[in-house]
């Protein structure tokens, strides 16, 4: 399995490597890294001041070559969907792209001093949440588990960045029906 | 088993409308999208949604407010939710008037949308649940749960109208799984017993003493084992009735003594000295043919008599056909939910071939079979390829000779050997498989002195 990591331009390039090498770590597959991507000037909302994940979602997905089996991108600016004030993320369930935002995993965003390592270690824990749902998955019940759905940083801070075992199960027999 | 709850956003603003319905689909919902309020209300006519989110300003055609009421036409206990950018009280006020459940200003909190939808989803359970447990509720205990549009068996809905508050012992005749307990029950629940006790026992399922000791009861130390006092069914039944199941198969001893019951209307318990009243309906039943076993000698003719004093005879599913369908929806309806699954409907030409099957277990293989075909079936609706299982079964269409010289009962009793050889014993399990009760093929084994 081969996951291209595609940062969006203005993410910290050690931030991604770090995250990047834990997708490699995680999955135990392939990452290839792709030069970051230019925020395409649509997707930015003046009145909310945010950016459209839809319309971002969509320009990654054009550059994503057939080899990679998924596509996970990830910027540092806050995102929106047109019903939704903000989301951490977004995937399609068994689509082949997921989208993290870093902005509102930091502690600044809530006017908080800044702790870097936390703030990776939301982002851990949302990326398996996001491929998850790449790969089929849909929410948990188990608030630990990292398919819990996470609608404040205090729920994602109760998860863990690994699968519930109902879950890595599913997760299993998914990856060995890709395989297969 | 959040994907047996169906969702519908309703948008003419496309992304609005996918990146919704995929956050929606990341909680596990089945979601759709509709780009008008009338190609939501065609949706919501093909196939009923449980949650609607419609945006109130759709140009062009019609808004948000008029879909819903379009839907609640179609669906009157659908979950709506009234969106809109540009709120108004004047708005919020029309569409919850109007029947709205909930009115969302978008953009909305995740932690609002989402826990609307969780508490939606809560009630409909409740809801779901309530329900089905009212339907099994009246469905059971009441005349009515007998399903039939078939004349003969319309006389008998009237025979058990006119006969049910009378204390006349009744004989119920018919064969295996014809609906001989319910019938039995309706007797009890449309008559002036139907509050107070209704006790059934399978006199097939127990050996003689223990049958005994079940229906008269027992003192202390009538026998070894007898450590205290028990009251017999006759006793616990009181002034309610007493359904006595596959009575053709109790003991000449025992037809002696419930003849005396029958007679003297009172009894003791098994080692007592203590006459106690007998006030209890009879109610019995049988899958044999019981003039038959009296000319034979296997039946006490003077207790046949007293049994029979009201004869309801059952007809095989074979001779009420038109029942099928009827039948076949009652069942999906009540088995899917208990199964937990979206089944809803049968196929015309599932219908068909369940209305061509011959049915020897009756009513209650129809039960197990739709039941067989819910728990394995992946649509919505029950097809052909669901009940592939019928046609595995010998009798499935292929013609069937019966061997040379082999009277009914040895092919009864082949049958019997057979199926129990294969379930290694298991008496449940062959009984599902013959289409019969346990307590039915018990007495089976019993008449054939099969080896267990």
């Amino acid at each position: 399995m081969l996951i291209g990591v595609l940062p969006v331009e203005g993410a910290a390039a050690a931030d991604i490597d770090a995250l990047e090498a834990f997708v490699a770590r995680h999955y135990a597959c392939a990452t290839r890294r792709l030069p970051p991507l230019a925020m395409p000037p649509d997707a930015y909302d003046e009145h909310r001041s945010q950016h459209d994940a839809t319309t971002l979602l969509k320009a990654a997905l054009a550059v994503r070559t057939a080899d990679l089996d998924r596509l996970l991108v990830v910027t540092d600016r806050d995102i929106f969907i047109p019903m939704l004030t903000f989301i951490f993320g977004q995937a399609q369930v068994d689509g082949p792209a997921a989208l993290l935002s870093l902005a509102r995993l930091r502690q600044e965003f809530y006017g908080m001093p800044a702790r870097h390592e936390l703030m990776l270690e939301r982002a851990r824990k949302e990326i398996v949440h996001e491929l998850g749902h790449t790969f089929g998955l849909v929410h948990c019940a188990d608030k630990q588990c990292a398919m819990a759905l996470s609608i404040n940083v205090t729920n994602i801070d109760i998860k863990r960045d690994a699968l519930c075992g109902a879950c890595a199960r599913n997760l299993a027999d998914r990856l060995e029906a890709m395989a297969g | 088993m959040n994907s047996t709850w169906r969702i519908l956003v309703v948008d003419d603003e496309v992304a609005m409308r996918e990146s919704l319905a995929a956050w929606l689909r990341e909680d596990g919902y089945v979601v759709d999208g509709a780009a008008s309020g009338r190609e939501a209300v065609e949706m919501a006519r093909a196939t009923p949604y449980d949650i609607y989110f419609l945006d109130l300003k759709m140009p062009p055609g019609i808004g948000g407010i008029e879909t819903m009421i379009e839907i609640r036409k179609l669906q009157p206990e659908a979950t709506v939710v009234i969106i809109t950018a540009y709120a108004t009280v004047d708005t919020a006020i029309n569409a919850l008037k109007e029947g709205a459940q909930e009115y969302m200003v978008k953009p909305c909190n995740p932690e609002e949308i989402s826990l609307f939808v969780k508490r939606t989803i809560e009630v409909k359970n409740l809801q779901r649940e309530n329900q089905y447990l009212r339907q099994k509720l009246t469905r059971h205990y009441t005349f009515q749960d007998i399903i039939s549009k078939n004349a003969a068996m319309h006389a008998i809905f009237d025979l058990i109208k006119e006969v049910a508050s009378q204390r006349s012992t009744v004989l119920i005749q018919g064969a295996s799984g014809t609906g001989k307990e319910l019938v039995a029950r309706a007797l009890h629940e449309a008559g002036g017993r139907a509050a107070r006790p209704f006790v059934g026992v399978s006199c097939a399922a127990l050996a003689e003493t223990l049958l005994e000791s079940e229906l008269f009861g027992h003192e202390k130390g009538a026998f070894t084992g007898a450590t205290a006092r028990k009251r017999g069914k006759f006793e616990v039944a009181g002034g309610g009735s007493i359904f006595l199941d596959e009575i053709g198969d109790i003991s000449p001893k025992l037809q002696m003594d419930l003849l005396r019951v029958l007679q003297e209307r009172r009894f003791f318990r098994l080692g007592g000295t203590e006459e106690i009243p007998m006030e209890a309906r009879i109610i019995a039943a049988t899958n044999r043919n019981l003039q038959e076993a009296v000319e034979k000698g296997d039946f006490r003719e003077d207790l046949f008599y007293r049994l029979n004093v009201i004869n309801i005879r059952l007809p095989s599913l074979c001779d009420r056909r038109e029942d099928i369908p009827l039948l076949v929806n009652h069942f999906i309806e009540r088995l899917a939910v208990e199964a937990g699954k979206q089944v809803r409907d049968v196929s015309k030409p599932a219908l068909k071939l369940l209305m061509d099957h011959d049915w020897p277990g009756n009513v209650r293989e129809l039960e197990n079979t739709i039941e067989r075909a819910i728990v394995t079936a992946r649509g919505e609706t029950l097809d052909v390829a669901d009940f592939d299982f019928l046609a595995q079964a010998p009798r499935g269409g292929a013609k069937w000779n019966a061997p040379d010289g082999m009277s009914l009962a040895e092919i009864e009793k082949h049958a019997v050997e057979s199926v129990l050889d294969r379930t290694g014993g298991n008496i449940k399990l062959a009984a599902e498989i013959l289409g019969v009760d346990r307590s039915t093929l018990y007495a089976m084994v019993r008449r054939h002195n099969i080896p267990r």
